[in-house]
């Protein structure tokens, strides 16, 4: 039997693990990702919530050893604002899928990065509904297949980092399981913006999206993610026919602005000070 | 028996009835009386009519609403259409002199004083026609104490105009004694 | 002179100074007419009190974030209206679950759809039973008066706390927007519970839902205690469990935490129910036109007796079906097609005849329409 690592130890409930996902699911990387943030940042882990609404990576609360609220189908970022309102001390990470953030939470998402609240929100895309079967999402590339999409997807998609900037988001980042050192940076600088940060983590999902859309089994599924991305710095120093069609990776946005829960408290401390 | 008086207060919106309504009603708890205020909300409160209900009692209210009202004010043509029908026969209407009221064989009685111009005029603000007509509804009569309904306007009014609301509800109990 | 603590108050405005006397620290909600100044006034009073409130996006964030402002250790409110009532029903069921405690006020208007949005209704009655899906436990308060509204508020939040649940309070737009004397009691008159909290020393052994207590203590998140909630069904850790005896056990406990306490949740008035030939049973701003009516009828020496629910939910069976023993006929009078009816037919139907007096066009039910209904049924 394998000894679990000291950051396994530290940072997950022993007697969850092993977790539900498939073989080659990229989202336990994401997942120890977060981890290896929250410990390479010293967080004191009695302050640190983690929440999620329903989908295969909100699962992921249930192994990790925090105060963890498994919500429902696309509220997590409402419930998390209940949260970080209530007391600001908490720090407050929200864990949601490409469905459970873009669709059905959608709204919650824009909201939340409008109002700068600071919460971090990390988002395992696969581009697919794991969880209910392989229907596909507001990532799943047009003309791709789903179980509800039969004859090809005819719906468009999000680009999900650039959604959360234009709605207000003050950090915002992509990275891949393939990247996972990168993406592990990238989550360490979100969790460290004051502010609403969102990074997209590029899954993979053998079992439905990568089964369905013949790309392969997990290794080349994770190679795939090798090729077919191009870092943001790296990027602006090609000319445009080498960065056609490949998806750009890294910082997008990383920037202060007034925060709601400091801002709030303002408000407050106009009537508590006084007295 | 109860003593149970039900005030309807009409016009239009911005004329302050609302405001006069819970006046009226917190002038009635002053003077140890129940008193229920409700007003209409909704696409009818927006512009237009404007409705607040007082019922003052010595009795514990229990149904909240006008069904048939013992005092109607009537600042507006198309408040009284609306309203007079619901006035009981030993009513009081009390309108402004520029509204005409149809000419027709009433039993209730009508108080026709001139509301709004007494608020421009005499008291000098168009805007403390509300509180003119307190004092015309309190001489009219007697629900509420003066010392209460005094009392209860300086309360809600907006500080530096208690002169001239005071001097508002003398203007209304005068247009009273005048008209009888 | 009447006492200082005498006032002209709207039955919304009694509902948040009752929220704030119980120790309301956190609101959460989106603006919905005949509910609208419940949030206005919060927003208003919070920051003066050191609590906090928030505008979200929309009816289910609301609640979601009630949810989450309680489990972060402060005494939450939402206020809605039918339609938002609605939007609010998967996240209610996730608290009945989870057994977060907050209160929730629906300020019933015309319904379905958007209905009559200014006009008064008490047609969410069976809403608040069966609204979210799933058996689960239900209480549900409504109050007839402005006094009624700031004690039964206080009352909400009491159970939310002593049973950590969600806590129901029905008002309707009578209710609500009526301005009506109230004497506001003194705080020290003023019973007040809060939710029981492990202590310290369970840190390492804390189950957040103990199945040995009937209402297991709650930690709040950041306090040392880092568990689990989840709305799937779960274990005493809370961790999510596919299994049937631990769904039983689980269900039969939130079941049971209402169910065994029923004399301490159900709330009733009665008037005049000592000898009566009729007894007339109403609740919320349509009682009042009862007690109205009632009260006349007596003046004219008709034996009419009043029963005035203020628990809806759960449902006070027990004493319903008492007094349909003593009386030929109830007649229950609600503002609606018959909902509660329904209910009070199914007890009381095989001892004595139940009518309806029903009305869902906008209009409350009148003294008038009640006493005619008197002078039919007797």
């Amino acid at each position: 039997m394998a000894v679990a690592s000291k950051l396994i130890e530290n940072n997950f409930r022993m007697n969850r693990l092993p977790h539900i996902w498939c073989p080659g699911c990229g989202h336990g990387i994401i997942m120890r990702g977060i981890a290896e943030a929250i410990e390479n940042l010293g967080y004191d882990k009695q302050k640190v919530c983690i929440i999620s609404g329903i989908g295969c990576s909100s699962r992921a609360p249930g192994y990790m050893d925090f105060n963890t609220l498994h919500t429902t189908h696309g509220r997590a970022l409402a419930f998390a604002t209940g949260v970080k309102l209530a007391n600001p001390e908490l720090k407050v990470i929200v864990i949601s899928g490409d469905g459970d953030a873009t669709a059905i939470g959608g709204n919650h998402l824009i909201h939340a990065a409008r109002r700068n609240i600071d919460i971090t929100t990390i988002i395992f895309n696969n581009n697919i509904y794991g969880m209910t079967g392989g229907q596909y999402s507001p990532t799943t590339p047009h003309g791709e297949l789903g179980t509800t999409a039969p004859y090809g997807n005819v719906d468009n998609v999000f680009d999900i980092c650039r959604l959360a900037e234009g709605a207000g988001a003050t950090y915002v980042a992509r990275g891949t399981v393939y990247h996972a050192k990168q993406l592990e940076k990238n989550i360490e600088n979100a969790l460290e913006n004051k502010g609403f940060s969102v990074v997209e983590g590029i899954s993979i999902c053998p079992t439905y999206y990568g089964r369905k859309n013949r790309k392969g089994n997990a290794a080349e599924m994770m190679i795939n993610l090798k090729d077919t991305t191009l870092d943001k710095k790296v990027a602006a120093k090609l000319p445009p026919e080498k960065t056609e069609g490949k998806l750009i990776i890294g910082e997008f946005v990383n920037k202060i602005q007034p925060e709601f829960c400091e801002e709030y408290h303002k408000v407050v401390d106009k009537f508590t000070k006084e007295d | 028996m109860a003593n149970r008086t039900e005030i309807r207060l009409t016009g239009s919106g911005g004329q302050g009835l609302i405001l006069a309504g819970i006046i009226l009603a917190e002038a009635a708890l002053l003077d140890d009386l129940n008193a229920i205020q409700s007003q209409s909300y909704g696409p009818e409160a927006r512009g237009g009519a404007s409705k607040a209900e007082v019922i003052i009692s010595d009795e514990e209210i229990f149904y909240p609403k006008i069904q048939n009202s013992d005092v109607l004010l009537c600042l507006t043509r198309e408040s009284y259409c609306k309203y007079i029908p619901d006035l009981k026969d030993d009513g009081i209407l009390i309108i402004d002199s520029d509204v005409d009221f149809d000419n027709i064989e009433t039993s209730y009685k009508i108080i026709q004083i001139p509301v709004i111009e007494t608020a421009t005029h005499e008291v000098g603000k168009s805007m403390v026609a509300n509180i003119v007509a307190l004092g015309v509804i309190q001489q009219a009569t007697t629900v509420v104490t003066k010392e209460s309904l005094e009392q209860a306007v300086l309360k809600r009014v907006p500080p530096g105009t208690q002169e001239l609301n005071r001097l508002a509800l003398q203007e209304g109990y005068k247009l009273v004694s005048n008209h009888t | 002179m009447p006492s200082k603590n005498v006032k002209l108050m709207q039955g919304n405005e009694a509902c948040v100074e009752g929220a704030l006397a119980a120790g309301m620290k956190f609101f959460a909600g989106y603006p919905i007419t005949p509910s609208t100044e419940i949030a206005e006034i919060s927003a208003q009073r919070l920051p003066r009190v050191g609590g906090k409130f928030i505008q979200m996006e929309d009816e289910i964030a609301g609640m979601a974030a009630t949810i989450g402002g309680s489990l972060a250790g402060l005494k939450s409110m939402t206020a809605t209206s039918g339609p938002g009532f609605s939007l609010k029903q998967e996240n209610i069921g996730y608290a009945m679950l989870t057994e977060i405690p907050c209160v929730i006020v629906d300020v019933q208007r015309g319904g379905p759809s958007t209905g009559l949005p200014t006009a008064p209704s008490q047609s969410d009655v069976m809403q608040a039973k069966w609204g979210t899906h799933g058996d689960h436990p239900v209480i549900a308060l409504t109050p007839s008066s402005i006094r009624e509204t700031y004690d039964l508020t206080i009352q909400a939040f009491n159970f939310a706390e002593k049973y950590r649940t969600p806590v129901f309070l029905m008002l309707d737009e009578i209710i609500g927007h009526m301005r009506e004397k109230i004497e506001i009691p003194d705080p020290s008159e003023i019973e007040i519970f809060d939710r029981v909290t492990p202590d310290e020393s369970e840190k390492e052994s804390y189950k957040a839902y103990d199945n040995n207590l009937e209402v297991p203590k709650m930690a709040a998140f950041g306090e040392g205690f880092r568990f689990h909630v989840t709305g799937l069904m779960h274990d005493e850790f809370g961790f999510p469990k596919n299994d049937t005896t631990v769904t039983e056990v689980l269900m039969s406990r939130i079941m049971g935490k209402i169910e065994n306490n029923l004399d301490d949740i159900i709330l009733y008035d009665e008037y005049y129910t000592e000898d009566m030939d009729l007894l007339i049973l109403s609740y919320g701003g349509t009682v009042r036109s009862v007690l109205s009516a009632a009260r006349e009828a007596q003046r004219a020496g008709k034996k009419v007796g009043v029963f005035k629910v203020k628990t809806l939910w759960p449902f006070p069976e027990k004493r319903i079906t008492e007094l349909s023993k003593t009386v030929n006929k109830i007649l229950v009078a609600e503002m609606n097609l018959g909902q509660y009816f329904y209910e009070v037919d199914r007890v009381a139907g095989k001892n004595c005849e139940v009518s309806l007096l029903g009305k869902a066009n906008g209009e409350p039910i009148t003294p008038t329409e009640v006493r005619n209904k008197i002078e039919e049924v007797l």
